[in-house]
C-alpha cells in the first residue's frame, strides 16, 4: 500500500516540477510549484517525520508560495506570457542535465548503502530537546544564529522593499 | 522507512528533482522563475538529508535538524529576494534578467 502511495507521490512531484519550469504562464507555474511542495510534504508524512511535514506545509506551501504569488501579482499582468529561451539553448541545457543525472544515478546505484531496518518514530519533543541542548552534539548555537538571521532578514526585507532612504522622506515633506 | 521502497528509488526521485531545478535555473529569463527553481533545488537537498537520516542513521537527529535550518535559511532568502525584485521593478519597470544592469542603489 505504502509502495503505491510513494509511486503516486513521486509521479506528482516530478510531473508538476517539469510543468513548473516549462509553463509559460507565470501564475500557473507558481501553482504547479505549490503542488510539488505539497507532494514533498506527503513524502515526509510517509517516512514518519510528521514535524518536518508540518513545517513544509506551513513555511513552504503556506508562506513562500503566498510571498511569490504576491510578487507575481505586483510585477506582472496576469495574462502575460513569459519569454522563452532559444530552442538550441533549451536542448543543450536539457542534454547536459540528463548527462549530469546519469552521472548521479550511476554513482548512487554503484554505491552500497548500509541500510538499517527500522520503523521508529521521532517525536517533536525529541527534536525540541536536541535543538535546545547545550551538551555535546546539541544545536543551541546554530539555533540562536538562525534566529538572529531571521530577524536580520526581516529588517533587511522591510528596508529594501521600502525603496527610499528613511532620511529622504523627511526632505520630501518639507 | 517506507516498506517496499529502497533508498535508491528515493534518491532517484531527488536527483531528478534537483536537475529539473537546474534546468529551470538556466533556461528561465525571469527573476521570479529563477527564484522558484532555487526552491526546487533546495527542496531536493532537504529530502536527501531526511532520507539519509532515516535509512542509514535512524537513531540520530542531525538530518532533521539540518533540514529545519535549510528551510529557515530558504525562507529568509526568499523574503529578501522578493523585496529586492519589487524594489528593482520600481526602478527599471521590469524583472527580466537581461534588463538588470543597474545594481546601484
Amino acid at each position: 500500500m505504502e509502495k503505491y502511495i510513494f509511486y503516486i507521490l513521486a509521479f506528482i512531484i516530478i510531473v508538476f516540477a517539469i510543468a513548473s519550469v516549462t509553463s509559460r504562464k507565470m501564475l500557473r507555474s507558481v501553482i504547479y510549484l505549490l503542488f510539488v511542495l505539497s507532494g514533498i510534504a506527503g513524502l515526509y508524512f510517509l517516512i514518519d517525520y510528521n514535524f518536518l511535514a508540518a513545517i513544509q506545509l506551513t513555511v513552504y506551501a503556506g508562506g513562500i508560495i503566498v510571498l511569490i504569488i504576491f510578487s507575481v501579482i505586483l510585477v506582472h499582468h496576469i495574462e502575460m506570457e513569459l519569454e522563452i529561451a532559444k530552442t538550441s539553448k533549451q536542448l543543450f541545457v536539457g542534454l547536459s542535465c540528463l548527462l549530469g543525472l546519469g552521472l548521479f544515478l550511476t554513482t548512487i546505484y554503484t554505491h552500497e548503502f548500509n541500510v538499517v531496518e527500522n520503523y521508529n518514530t521521532i517525536t517533536t519533543s525529541d527534536i525540541g530537546l536536541k535543538l535546545l541542548s547545550y551538551e555535546a552534539g546539541g544545536f543551541i548555537l546554530p539555533f540562536e544564529v538562525i534566529s538572529i538571521l531571521l530577524l536580520a532578514a526581516m529588517i533587511g526585507a522591510i528596508i529594501i522593499a521600502k525603496g527610499k532612504k528613511l532620511s529622504d522622506k523627511n526632505d520630501d515633506t518639507i | 522507512m517506507i516498506s517496499g521502497i529502497s533508498i535508491y528509488e528515493l534518491l532517484t526521485v531527488t536527483s531528478i528533482l534537483f536537475f529539473i531545478g537546474i534546468y529551470g535555473f538556466i533556461t528561465r529569463k525571469n527573476l521570479i522563475s529563477i527564484l522558484m527553481s532555487i526552491e526546487l533545488i533546495l527542496n531536493a537537498s532537504v529530502i536527501n538529508f531526511v532520507i539519509i537520516n532515516k535509512y542509514l542513521y535512524p537513531d540520530m537527529l542531525q538530518g532533521v535538524i539540518f533540514s529545519i535550518f535549510i528551510i529557515a535559511v530558504a525562507a529568509a532568502e526568499t523574503a529578501l529576494a522578493v523585496s529586492i525584485i519589487i524594489n528593482l521593478y520600481r526602478q527599471i519597470n521590469s524583472v527580466e534578467v537581461k534588463d538588470t544592469e543597474l545594481m546601484k542603489y
